[in-house]
Order: structure tokens, then sequence, then C-alpha cells
């Protein structure tokens, strides 16, 4: 895992600014309607959270796009490293009998 | 911006991953590897990109005070925000490649960022901002729904976003030119000239003929562009002219004809002097449109102070209680 968590987003907001003298940067989920996942739309800069869920809303949701928005400090998303994708996720992929095709089941019957 | 001198045995396997990787047609994503030129012609790319929308809501933007009924109003005012969202769509994307926007506004301001040609030019009547928004926004459609399809995920999303958009972008400016078009003998003229003025640098916008492209044959290699400049300006030439036809306005070359056996609409010779003197900073407007920038950027410096400030009071506050 290569991602780095620098220090909490409160620490950073002290002042609204991260260590280059810009606005911190906030990722962005917008949910498309009532029922559907939250899924990433993009990121703005803004000084704290309210700033941010306001950025996102001008930027991301002009045209009715969202019913609702998560925004995110950047900096505290941990991600998995493109690079360790295949032993990472390796422990899912030999696993045949948590698919459904694994298992037999008597012709003619249909199970669904 | 240091470029390695020499190429290592492991960045050549490296390298050629990353080449098979977009010839499967994958994308990449901000944390896989990307050989140091592409990332470099990227974020060329996507922030000359970005800030041509910024710079593109000043020609607009001289209207809006003047639009001719509210409901026009309205519509350009909208409109001019959506370039401000473009833009800031696309700083998102380029910021992912490790550049952050702070700096790449500096470069526009500076002169050493380049944004597309036509917004340097002025606009000098009503009918302009139909124009604009047919011929422009048009021209915009044909290039950023291939760059839609482009190999770096980010900015493949942001067109997605922007495509969207830009379709409204495009029927209120042809509405604008159609309704000139069936109105007064005036309002005819004021629309020709419009087409006159502005036919030709749109079709500068799609960049110099691919033979002239520095850029072209890398970009489309990895697939950052799918399609040459001339490929797209063809497109978009011929998907222009039945819609000319159509509201009874003449394009102003005397060459355009369609070829039977191509299937296009054959053009006239673009006058690339005008385009390189115009990218080179000596268009009608290049001074004018980077000191309002600078303006906007000098007078937003309260707002963004006053930002700032009421964070830090909010924290204080929470801190004390």
């Amino acid at each position: 895992m290569a991602a780095s968590v620098k220090d909490s987003p409160n620490d950073i907001s002290s002042n609204g600014k991260d260590t280059d003298g810009q606005w911190s940067l906030w990722e962005v989920f917008t949910q498309p309607g009532k029922g559907a996942p939250h899924e990433h739309a993009g990121s703005v800069h803004a000084t704290d959270a309210e700033h941010a869920l306001q950025n996102a809303r001008d930027v991301y949701a002009r045209r009715g796009e969202a019913v609702s928005i998560w925004v995110v400090p950047a900096d505290v998303i941990v991600a998995s490293a493109p690079g360790d994708a295949g032993p990472f996720f390796d422990p899912g992929n030999d696993k045949a009998y948590r698919h459904p095709q694994f298992y037999k089941v008597p012709r003619g019957v249909r199970v669904f | 911006m240091t470029q390695p001198t020499t190429v290592t045995a492991d960045e050549s396997a490296l390298v050629a991953a990353f080449e098979a990787r977009i010839a499967a047609g994958e994308s990449i994503e901000p944390k896989d590897w990307m050989p140091e030129r592409y990332r470099r012609q990227l974020i060329r790319m996507m922030s000359q990109h970005a800030h041509s929308e910024i710079v593109g809501m000043l020609p607009e933007g001289n209207w809006i005070t003047r639009a001719p009924s509210l409901r026009r109003k309205m519509s350009l005012i909208a409109k001019v925000q959506d370039e401000a969202g473009h833009g800031l769509y696309i700083y998102c994307g380029t910021e992912t490649l490790g550049v952050d926007r702070h700096e790449l506004v500096e470069q526009l301001l500076d002169g050493r960022a380049k944004y597309s040609s036509i917004f340097n030019y002025p606009t000098l009547s009503w009918a302009d901002m139909g124009v604009i928004g047919w011929f422009v926004d048009g021209a915009a459609i044909v290039n950023q729904t291939i760059l839609a399809k482009a190999s770096y995920g980010p900015y493949a999303r942001a067109m997605v976003r922007i495509c969207k958009e830009e379709n409204f972008h495009k029927r209120q400016g042809y509405e604008i030119c159609a309704t000139l078009a069936n109105g007064t003998p005036a309002q005819r003229e004021m629309l020709q000239d419009a087409v006159n003025r502005f036919w030709w640098p749109s079709l500068m916008m799609f960049g110099p003929s691919d033979t002239d492209s520095p850029n072209s044959a890398e970009l489309l290699k990895w697939r950052v562009k799918r399609k040459t400049n001339d490929e797209l300006r063809q497109r978009f030439i011929n998907l222009t002219v039945p819609q000319a036809a159509a509201i009874g306005v003449t394009l102003p070359d005397p060459d355009l004809k369609f070829n039977a056996e191509t299937n296009n609409w054959d053009f006239g010779e673009i006058d690339w002097d005008e385009f390189f003197q115009v990218i080179g900073g000596n268009g009608p407007c290049n001074r004018e449109r980077i000191a309002a920038r600078q303006q906007a950027q000098d007078e937003g410096e309260w707002v963004r102070a006053a930002a700032t400030a009421h964070a830090s009071k909010q924290h204080r506050t929470v801190q004390a209680a």
C-alpha cells in the first residue's frame, strides 16, 4: 500500500490552506438519484467542509445531476496501489466456490 | 521538468507494458505508471484546454449586459457559468497528474501557457453570440466527443461531463442565428457579418494541419487524441455546411464544394500565418484577454482572503467550544 496519509484535514483547515498556499483539495462524490450509490465526480478546492460542499454543488450539480453530495479531504483517502493490484486482489480469484457456476443442480430445475 | 536523458532497461520494459495497455484500449489512471513525456503532454494539453474554457468566458461575458431579452440574458449567463465549470472539471483532471491549479493559473497569467486562438477575436455584435455558440461550441463538441475516448481516465471523464452540457451551448447559439436569419435585413446582415468573421478562425481551432503539428503523432500513438486535426476539421465542416444552408447564410469560402468521391466538403486554403500570429500573442485581443484575467485574479483576492478568514474563525470557534 503506497498511500500516504498526511495530517488530518482539521489541521490543514486551521488556515484553510495547504502548504503551498492553496485552498486544500476535496474529492467530490455525487449520488445521481435516491437509491443509487455515490460516485466520484471530481474535486474542488475549498477552505472548509461547508465551503467544499457549496463549491461542489456549483461545479458538479448545476442541472440536477445529484440528490446528495459527499466531500472528502483528498489526503485522507487511502487507496490501493495499481502496482499491487495483482497480488492484492489475488485471493478473490482462486476461489471458484464463491461463484454460482461452481454448483451443480439437477437437470431441468430452474434455481432462480 | 527534467527529462531523463538515458532510458534504462527497466524503464523501457515499463514503457512497453504501458503502450500495450493503451493498445488494448485500457484507460490510464492517475496512480498508474506512465512515461514522463505522457504526463507532460497531458499537462500541457489539458491545461491549455482548461485555460480556453476560462478565457472563453470573456468574449461572451462582453454581451451579458446587452442581451436583447431576459430569455437571452439568462441563457448567456448560464452558458458563461458552464464555461467556468468546464474549466474547473479540466483543472481538477490536470491536478491528478501532480501539478496544482495555482501553478497552472500562474502559467496562464504570465503567458507561458496557451489557450485556444479563437478567444483572441473580438465580439463586435450580438450576432457573434449566436455564431460563437454555433461554430465555436460546435467545433468544441466535435473535438471533445473524440477526447471523451482519450486514454487518460480523468480527462476522458471530464469530457463526458462537458459534452452533455455543450449541446445546450450549441443549440442556444444556433437558435440566435436562426432567429436573426428570419429577422430584418439589418439583422440578417449582422448575422452574415459575424459568420464571415468567425468561420475561418473556427476552422483554425482544430490546430495546424497534421503535417505541421509537432505534437500530433505522439498524442495519437498514446491515444490522447484519437483523430487527427484534419479529420476533426473536416467532420466539423461537413456538419456545418447543411446547418448554414438551412438558415440561409453563406460560408465565406468560394472553394467550398461537395466532393462526391470522398463524401466530404472540400474547402479553401486556411491562412496559417494568421493562426501562428494569434497563437504567438499577436491576435486582436490577446493582451486584453490576459489583462482581464489578471484583473479578475486581483479583484477576487479579497473574496479568497475573506473565505480563508471565515474558515479560520469557524475553526477557532469549534476548538474553543
